[in-house]
């Protein structure tokens, strides 16, 4: 092996980097490398999906977790594919940018000596006799007709006639297809380049919204958050968002989809920072509203019961409207209440909501139909302690009954509470009442602010349009050459050949060899 | 109203997978016959020198790279009656697969592709519209069996697996979006399927180019009068780039509605990542026509993984996998 030296091994490196060989390679491993992230469950699409991988399978989650196969699409091997492919990309385009450069400029190549060897070639003899002016007017009329058609046209002087009277038609044309082919790839740097960097300054957060509950954009009022690197909080604009109602619409003309929701519609007033005046909006699926440099989305809804708890002497200790977690498509729901303050004990309740409310054969409750025609809200009853002293973060949706004892419900002897909306209910042991007061909507919001979007829209344009001009503007050249036969009579040869696939290469020679040679065969 | 819409449909269905099911026999019969050596008719079309008040200086065609489908192949034969007949069978079944669609979308009120029925009936739909259509170009009438084949067992498998009644569009699917992005998503598929039945042809022609000696036997014989590997190359490639084409569109389109719909343009969901990855494969399969030691034999299996992608995506990914991609209506 030779000795290269340092920079002679970077430059082979750089070299076998940047070969075309090298980018097919990595194609075809981001291809691969992408399927993993498809099979294995996502930490940032489904977190949940993770969780019960883990909690299904610990052993297999640990290995799996060490190769990163929740996170594929930022782990490093992934990360290392797509930076080597662009790195190559990069490399490719800037000498072919450069040589395209210079052809833009160039004059059509030099006629060769055999058109015969071309691809495509055509030989016509006329009846004409060969004559200076004869030829001068047929390269005229050749460059006419192609430079008509769009092609760049030079002439070249015939090699065999020393006196330089003698021209061959040079034609080129479809420079916009190299032009696409590099607007295509830097306009994939670009995309990834905005992503990189501008996705730092976004961020992206939920809320879940009861019908009469006012949400205001600051970091605190987020159920959960997700910034970008570069987030701070000054990027948030203070704009308050209030569910005034949420509707919806069921499908009950169609037998064979009862019940289906055809329409999901959020009436929000909104009020910007500073101004006084709130105007009213909607914000449906697939039509976000924009606010405060946002955009708002509906993601989902459910039902929130109004829970009234009161203490032994009717004095109200609790009073909220809890959103439910819908469990299916009739809208059963799981909502949890905690009452840390007011009683003997802390209480905890796991409840359980039916709009509608049926038996099944075996007796248990479920939920026949997604809209409000017999509420029913279940409880079962823990006393103890809720766990909110310990700093850790709670979820109000999940309740640790681990130092609570059950009171009510399956085991203790005492039936689970059941309310209809504007019932009152006895808790067990004379700790109080609960009360069911109402029963409204929630919504769920995603709330995004992104401010790559605009440029990586205009790179996938340019991308789209790049791409349509690489793949089907043909870039060709053709000649026009004007030979003598052994009679003297004239022969005019068109020949053509295709840079890259071209369909219509043949055509186009046979088209110009017609039309150039129209006022002879037009005569008879 | 609906559901009487929604019965014609499957009548006309049926009867089209009646007729297809002819034209297939018809395809096949035609294929069977070129096995027979037949008295084929020469060339008809050769780009020969046409003279005008003189005599001819013309040489043969040099062999294009470029342009080859009207020359190359080796002999042209006049279409066989089977050939014939199995073509406008094709074109009767595909009007009545057209009003199934048509008819599918009255009782629906709405266009006939939000669920894996219906993505069913109008993909296959579009497989041989394109098929069809191409054909006013190219010659492609040897790949029939093929491609009326797998329509046949697409539709089978629609009508017995997939079959969902009409249901109103969810609040998730009203959108201008399912119009465009999924239309655009199953016409880029039609031009794979047509691409991968090409390459698949692509890659028996090479094995039996290769052979040193000519191989003998019906099939043989019958691969003879189908375009050589060199031009099954070039016609594959020129669907599939304008497949490519539209699928880049299909993934846009797709970030936007989601951007719509999710809040986010891409969020690496399965149905994202799969569209992803087809995109990727067939930009290598490009990438791999203009790479030394790639193109041929390399490149057509390119084409093959490509379309298993897409199989994949369609029928595996909607049907198993949970995403927010939820809408085979299963
Ligand atoms: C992110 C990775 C890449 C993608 C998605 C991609 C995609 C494509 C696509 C779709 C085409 C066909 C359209 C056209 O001709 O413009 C193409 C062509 C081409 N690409 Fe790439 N490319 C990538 C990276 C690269 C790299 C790293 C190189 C250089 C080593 C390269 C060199 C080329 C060349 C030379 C062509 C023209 C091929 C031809 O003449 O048919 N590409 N690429």
């Amino acid at each position: 092996m030779p000795a290269l030296g340092l920079v002679g091994w970077a430059r082979w490196i750089w070299r076998q980097l940047t070969s075309m060989k090298t980018a097919l390679w990595l194609l075809v491993l981001l291809a691969i490398a992408a399927v993993p992230g498809s099979l294995v469950p996502q930490r940032t699409a489904d977190p949940n999906g993770v969780l019960q991988y883990f909690k299904n399978n610990p052993d297999g989650a640990r290995v799996l977790d060490s190769l990163q196969a929740f996170d594929v699409y930022t782990s490093v091997w992934f990360s290392a594919i797509y930076l080597l492919l662009f790195i190559s990309l990069v490399g490719c385009v800037i000498p072919r940018t450069r040589h395209h450069w210079i052809a833009l400029r160039a004059a059509p190549p030099l006629t060769p000596r055999r058109l015969s060897r071309m691809p495509v070639h055509e030989a016509h003899e006329v009846d004409v006799q060969d004559s200076g002016p004869v030829r001068a007017e047929l390269v005229e009329e050749g460059m006419r007709l192609l430079r008509r058609s769009r092609y760049r046209v030079v002439t070249y002087p015939e090699p065999g006639d020393p006196t330089g009277a003698s021209q061959s038609v040079s034609a080129e044309r479809g420079y916009l297809r190299e032009t696409g082919n590099l607007l295509f790839h830097v306009a994939l740097v670009g995309i990834l380049a905005t992503i990189a960097i501008g996705g730092g300054y976004g961020y992206i957060g939920q809320r879940v919204v009861v019908e009469g509950q006012t949400f205001v954009n600051t970091r605190a009022a987020y159920d959960s958050f997700t910034p970008g690197r570069f987030f701070d909080n000054s990027m948030l604009d203070p704009y308050s968002l209030t569910l005034e109602k949420f509707s919806v619409q069921y499908e009950v003309q169609n037998p064979k989809a009862l019940g289906m929701a055809t329409d999901y519609t959020a009436r929000v007033s909104v009020r910007d920072q500073g101004s006084s005046q709130g105007h009213t909006s909607s914000i449906k699926v697939n039509e976000p509203l924009s606010v405060g440099g946002t955009e708002v989305y509906l993601l989902g809804n459910g039902y929130a019961p109004e829970i009234t708890v009161k203490d032994p002497t009717g004095k109200v200790v609790f009073s909220d409207t809890i959103p439910f977690l819908p469990q299916d498509a009739n809208l059963t729901s799981l909502g949890v209440v905690k009452v840390p303050d007011g009683l003997k004990s802390q209480v905890g309740m796991i409840g359980f909501f039916y709009p509608t409310q049926a038996v099944a054969a075996n007796g248990a409750f479920y939920s026949a139909y997604p809209d409000l025609v017999t509420p029913l809200v279940t409880f079962n009853v823990y006393t103890g302690d809720l766990g909110l002293d310990s700093g850790a973060p709670k979820s109000v949706y999940t309740l640790d009954t681990s130092s609570m004892t059950q009171v009510t419900g399956r085991g203790t002897g005492i039936d689970s509470l059941q309310l209809t909306p504007g019932q009152t209910v006895q808790l067990p042991n004379g700790l109080g009442s609960v009360e069911l007061t109402g029963i409204k909507r929630f919504a769920s919001f995603q709330v995004a602010h992104d401010p790559t979007q605009g440029f990586v829209f205009g790179f996938a344009i340019v991308i789209l349009v790049g791409l349509a001009l690489a793949l089907f503007v043909p870039r060709r050249r053709l000649w026009v050459r004007i030979n003598t036969s052994k009679t003297g009579r004239l022969v005019l040869e068109y020949a053509g050949l295709a840079r890259g696939d071209d369909p219509g290469l043949a055509a186009a020679v046979t088209d110009l060899a017609q039309r150039h040679r129209s006022r002879f065969t037009n005569r008879d | 109203m609906t559901t009487s819409f929604a019965a014609l449909s499957l009548v006309a269905l049926y009867s089209a997978m009646a007729v297809y099911a002819i034209a297939f026999v018809a395809f096949a019969i035609d294929l069977a016959r070129r096995s027979v050596p037949a008295a084929t008719v020469p060339a008809e079309h050769i780009p020969v020198l046409v003279v005008a008040g003189g005599t001819s200086t013309h040489e043969a065609p040099g062999r294009t790279d470029s342009g080859p489908l009207n020359e190359t192949t080796p002999t042209t034969r006049a279409h066989s009656r089977a050939s014939r007949v199995a073509f406008a069978l094709t074109v009767l079944a595909w009007l009545l697969h057209l009003g199934a669609a048509v008819l599918r979308a009255v009782a629906g009120g709405r266009v006939p592709w939000a669920n894996m029925f219906e993505f069913s009936l109008t993909g296959s739909l579009l497989i041989v519209g394109v098929y069809l259509l191409v054909n006013l170009w190219v010659d492609l009438r040897f790949l029939g069996t093929f491609v009326i084949g797998l329509m046949l067992i697409l539709l089978g498998v629609a009508t017995v697996g997939f079959y969902v009644d009409v249901v109103p569009l969810p609040p998730a699917l009203q959108s201008a979006w399912l119009v465009i992005h999924v239309f655009v998503a199953l016409l880029a598929t039609a031009f794979f399927a047509l691409s991968f039945a090409a390459s698949s042809l692509q890659l028996v022609q090479v094995r039996r180019e290769s052979k040193p000696t000519p191989a003998v036997g019906r099939f043989a014989r019958m691969l003879t009068t189908i375009p050589d590997a060199q031009s099954l190359d070039v016609i594959a490639y020129r669907i599939t780039i304008v497949g490519f084409a539209l699928w880049t569109f299909t993934l846009m389109a797709g970030s936007i509605w989601a951007e719509r719909a999710w809040g986010r343009y891409w969020g690496w969901d399965v149905k994202e990542v799969w569209t992803f990855i087809i995109w990727v494969i067939y930009a290598a399969y490009i990438h791999a026509k203009a790479t030394r030691g790639w193109q041929g034999n390399r490149a057509a299996w390119l084409a093959i993984i490509g379309f298993s992608a897409v199989l994949f995506n369609f029928g595996i990914v909607n049907v198993f996998f949970t995403g927010l991609h939820s809408y085979s209506g299963l």
